[in-house]
């Protein structure tokens, strides 16, 4: 009975208002009547959705697959870099203005680019794209928390005798993976978002980027907003996931917040 | 609690310090002189406070018996050893201000961490750290969380880790500091009991008066500008209870400390 009670209690909220905003957003469009490609209402999303399914579907998979291998390789590279920045000195004053300078440069504007290097139907521009967009987020604040130790803990583990790999292991990574999974969800976001970008300079037809831009090359708007809904599904299905393994990696992060 | 190698260790001075020196930044425009001229001996099974103003080089004192620094000058031996062999052969143990506990470890297992780093067997470990929780008065906490204690309990559980071991030298950072008065008095009972059960030898800092001279048997009395030790007072009262806080013995030592402070001024 509580479990049902307290299921209801965090599903009901989001239920209601995507309820509220979709159905005032429909409402709104049958009153006020504006021209159909300004803005569809979510009924002809959905119609468009069910008409396209087959392409959606296809590109959702072309698509997602270009996220899904960009955002794991960039938090690689993301979290190595900041091991590598925490552990060495001379990594630290070699790889973190590297890092910076990646950063500064305005990186979709490198997608064309990219493509003249990978092919313009190579997956791989694409990937390069959201590896690059992912990564500093991921460097930065994975650093931040395997630098920022409280300082009596690591004097602890050197009146241990314990060498600087086992304070790496037991005081840094473990500090880190708050900040590590803060970038995480923040990059899920981020690799849609580049993916996307990044196809509509180049990548395969068939893609979730090309699809948006053809249809409102062909003012079939609703189409495009199907393709948009598809991202934004793959995104918060990233993000989701990105939840329960952070729970399931910390759990005593969660513990402590209940109580704390 | 003592074993053959603790016997053997009798004879010897828990700490010998020799013309020991400290200053940081040496050559540099923001030189410290922390320390200067410090001879200290402290006994096996001593219990002695380091106290004075701040800025006097009691924590930095500390941390070089610990070899967490090094000396400028002089000689710090602990056991008989080099500060920094001792450091490896995990002679002594420390307690901070902050209980510094991992909050991703459970208490049983933030017991258990310098025997995982010592390469104990997991079942050793356990047994070890149950011993260590029953010591002080823990049991039932075995498998909270950091984060679900209050401070002083929190303390315990980081004085049960530096005890797990039993190593032979305590070193206590104000480990009480950040603790109210209550709490505070009922964890140098605590402390004082377990020192009288284990036998083993204690250095506290503390910028407590009262607090060094109801724990100690010897209060080392320091002096700012440069960190130096002013005067040590013997502090000989006999076993504590709640009765000794009301002992005009008690009062005394406590004047003599207030006025060896004042006199390193």
């Amino acid at each position: 009975m509580t479990a049902v009670k307290t299921l209801v209690r965090s599903w009901l909220p989001p239920v209601v208002a995507a309820v509220v905003i979709f159905g005032g957003w429909e409402a709104l469009l049958a009153i006020i009547r504006p021209d159909g490609f300004v803005l569809p209402p979510p009924s002809e999303i959905g119609r468009a959705v069910a008409q396209n399914w087959d392409a959606i579907v296809t590109a959702t998979g072309v698509t997602g697959f270009i996220i899904v291998t960009g955002l794991l390789a960039g938090v690689v590279v993301g979290a190595a870099f900041a091991l590598l920045v925490t552990a060495f000195r001379a990594a630290n004053e070699t790889l973190t203005p590297l890092a910076v300078a990646i950063n500064a440069v305005p990186i979709i504007a490198l997608a064309p680019i990219f493509n003249a290097w990978f092919g313009i139907l190579s997956p791989r521009s694409n990937q390069a794209v959201v590896v690059v967009l992912v990564f500093f987020p991921v460097f930065v604040n994975t650093a931040r928390g395997l630098t920022q130790v409280e300082p009596s803990q690591i004097e602890l583990m050197e009146s241990y005798g314990a060498r600087k790999w086992r304070i790496m292991r037991e005081v840094r990574i473990p500090n880190a993976m708050p900040f590590f999974f803060t970038a995480l969800k923040l990059a899920t976001s981020l690799a849609v978002i580049a993916a996307i970008v990044a196809e509509y300079f180049g990548g395969r037809q068939d893609a979730l980027g090309n699809l948006i831009t053809n249809s409102a090359g062909l003012t079939r708007y609703d189409d495009a907003w199907a393709a948009v809904l598809a991202g934004s599904l793959v995104g918060i299905g990233l993000y989701a996931l990105a939840v329960v393994v952070e729970r399931l990696v910390m759990p005593w992060y969660f513990t402590a917040r209940r109580s704390a | 609690m003592s074993d053959t190698q603790g016997s053997m260790d009798a004879h010897r001075l828990a700490v010998e310090i020799r013309g020991g020196s400290k200053i940081f930044n040496l050559g540099r425009h923001n030189e410290v002189k922390a320390l200067t001229d410090i001879d200290l001996d402290i006994g096996q099974g001593e219990f002695v406070t380091l106290i004075g103003p701040s800025g006097c080089g009691k924590s930095t004192l500390l941390r070089l018996i610990a070899a967490l620094i090094d000396t400028t000058e002089g000689t710090v031996l602990v056991n008989g050893k080099t500060a920094d062999a001792a450091r490896l052969d995990r002679d002594y143990s420390m307690v901070f201000q902050r209980a510094g506990l991992f909050e991703w470890r459970n208490v049983s297992r933030n017991i258990e961490l310098p025997l995982e780093l010592m390469g104990w067997k997991a079942a050793d470990r356990r047994q070890r750290s149950a011993e260590m929780l029953e010591l002080v008065k823990l049991d039932e906490f075995a498998r909270h969380h950091p984060a679900e204690l209050s401070g002083g309990m929190q303390q315990r559980v980081a004085i049960a880790r530096a005890m797990s071991f039993h190593p032979k030298l305590l070193l206590m950072d104000e480990p009480f500091g950040a603790l109210d008065e209550m709490t505070r008095e009922h964890m140098q009972h605590e402390l004082l009991r377990i020192w009288s059960e284990t036998r083993i030898t204690v250095v506290f800092v503390t910028h407590s008066i009262a607090e060094a001279v109801f724990l100690s048997t010897k209060v080392v009395v320091m002096s700012p500008r440069p960190g130096r030790i002013a005067a040590v007072v013997d502090n000989d009262l006999g076993e504590r209870t709640e009765a000794t806080r009301d002992d005009p013995a008690y009062f005394a030592n406590i004047t003599a400390v207030r006025e060896a402070l004042r006199g390193g001024h």
